[in-house]
């Protein structure tokens, strides 16, 4: 019987899902905390407050496909303009069998491609002219077929649904600042043993917010690690996404072109950087690590060249 | 996708659908009898090879298995620009019959080795006296036909494409989408 060399990653899935229960969590916690909060004195306001920082997201999410472009100063460019990235694409939709989403260029150097849009039909895949001369044909498809992964994955949706809880968080919090509960809050200040209420409201908010800011960063650093494997499946060519990865990301030199033997031996006990594990900036980083997105797909290299039994 | 796999971020590959392979010897007698257009005896399987060594290992295998048989045909292996590789296999025109068995076990082949997410086609080519050529393409993962009629270096005949598919209509599964008939520039066979 046919056997597919696609293997799932459970380990990934279980760390997205428990993120994406923890950012859920969170918004409950946010709902509930305020209206016991401020619901006995301006009963709804929390809500609305919240509501129209979700409506805002969903704004974006509705336009995102404009709003990127024009952000990157993208134009949409025809097959007739850029016809071998339109055939590059048009081969990849024809292997997912996906809708071929609308195609732009950036006009700038610094190497980046980026995948946008409320849905795969909608959806508009943009790369800089930076990276179209930095990378080879295999490369640029493996790019590519990352980009479309995140199409396929609905990542602008997902991010903006989990990013709700952020964004009413944030909004309660200014909210807060200025004073609005103040106004709208009934008569004067309210005090909640000694402190009044918009203290209370702006920090908690502020917390709320904190926790979803983490929690996001590292829903994206997983959704960025599925698309990788999805789109090495795609392509079937793990190495060339590896050797994009590596000259995009500029950390060519972090592999040595130097032997071995050469180095001295005080040298070589320090090619492990100093300071390794948890730091702020592998906390609140968008994308995981070049090393984890290498080591994810030579594992899926090896397991597309293992020999037929 | 369903909300799980979104939920996920995860995409099954498309499995390839093979089974509609067997209907192409019919067509070309109807073809042949009703647009003047015959089976130029080529045909080619259009896939994207995997990275490493269990790849080539099966594509060898392939190789061996179709050059082994009594009344082998020829078999060709080459690459385009876009990476994708073309497996051509070459038969006396009158025997489609043989070269779509010949094409199926190819695809059977690397479906069961688990490359099946890799076929992007299969391209059986059609010429008629006058020198026109057209091109019966599969796509494995719609399940459907579509023809395809370069007449230049990017120019493509659609009005003999549109008559081919009139012709085949009760005959082959034809893509009914025509934003998805996607042109297949340099094929081998074409």
């Amino acid at each position: 019987m046919a056997r597919s060399r696609f293997v799932g990653d459970a380990g990934l899935t279980a760390r997205m899902t428990t993120v994406m229960f923890l950012l859920g969590g969170l918004f409950v916690v946010l709902v509930v905390g305020l209206s016991l909060l401020v619901g006995m004195r301006a009963p709804g306001l929390g809500v609305l407050i919240g509501l129209g920082g979700i409506g805002v997201a969903v704004y974006q999410w509705a336009n995102s496909d404009k709003v990127a472009m024009r952000a990157m100063r993208a134009r949409e460019v025809t097959p007739e303009e850029a016809p071998e990235l339109h055939g590059v694409i048009d081969r990849l939709c024809a292997l997912a069998d996906m809708p071929k989403p609308r195609v732009g260029i950036a006009d700038t150097d610094v190497p980046n491609a980026f995948a946008t849009g409320r849905s795969p039909d909608r959806a508009v895949v943009c790369v800089t002219t930076g990276i179209l001369g930095m990378l080879t044909a295999e490369e640029m498809e493996g790019v590519l077929a990352h980009e479309l992964s995140h199409v396929a994955h609905r990542d602008v949706l997902v991010m903006t649904v989990a990013s709700s809880a952020g964004i009413a968080a944030g909004m309660l919090g200014q909210g807060a600042r200025f004073g609005a509960f103040g106004f709208f809050g009934g008569r004067g200040r309210g005090n909640v043993g000694g402190m009044p209420v918009w203290l209370f409201v702006l920090l908690f908010s502020l917390a709320v917010y904190a926790v979803s800011f983490v929690l996001l960063r590292l829903l994206s650093r997983y959704r960025e690690l599925a698309a990788d494997r999805a789109g090495a499946y795609l392509t079937m060519r793990p190495d060339a996404l590896a050797s994009a990865l590596t000259k995009i990301t500029g950390g060519i030199n972090q592999i040595p072109q130097r032997d071995l033997r050469q180095v001295s031996a005080a040298s070589a006990l320090c090619i492990v950087p100093a300071i390794g594990g948890i730091s702020l900036k592998t906390l609140t980083a968008t994308h995981p690590t070049l090393e984890q997105r290498l080591d994810q797909l030579a594992k899926i290299q090896a397991e597309l060249s293992r020999p037929s039994s | 996708m369903g909300l799980w796999d979104t939920i996920t971020g995860r995409s099954r590959p498309k499995r390839a659908n093979l089974d509609a392979l067997f209907l192409v010897p019919s067509a070309a007698i109807t073809l042949q009898t009703a647009a003047g257009l015959n089976p130029t005896g080529d045909g080619s399987v259009c896939f994207r090879a995997a990275a490493g060594a269990g790849f080539h290992q099966t594509q060898d295998e392939i190789v061996a298995l179709l050059r082994g048989a009594a009344d082998a045909p020829e078999v060709q292996i080459s690459t385009d620009s876009y990476g994708f590789t073309w497996l051509q296999v070459h038969r006396d025109p009158d025997d489609t019959g043989g070269l779509c068995t010949d094409l199926h076990a190819v695809n059977t082949t690397l479906e069961s080795e688990g490359f099946g997410p890799g076929l992007l086609c299969s391209l059986i080519p059609f010429a008629d006296p006058s020198g026109r050529r057209v091109g019966l393409v599969y796509l494995y993962k719609k399940g459907t036909f579509y023809p395809f009629a370069p007449t230049g270096e990017q120019q493509r005949d659609n009005l003999l494409e549109l008559q081919v598919r009139d012709t085949l209509r009760d005959e082959l599964p034809i893509e009914p989408e025509l934003s998805g008939w996607l042109a297949l520039w340099g094929a081998p066979g074409l």
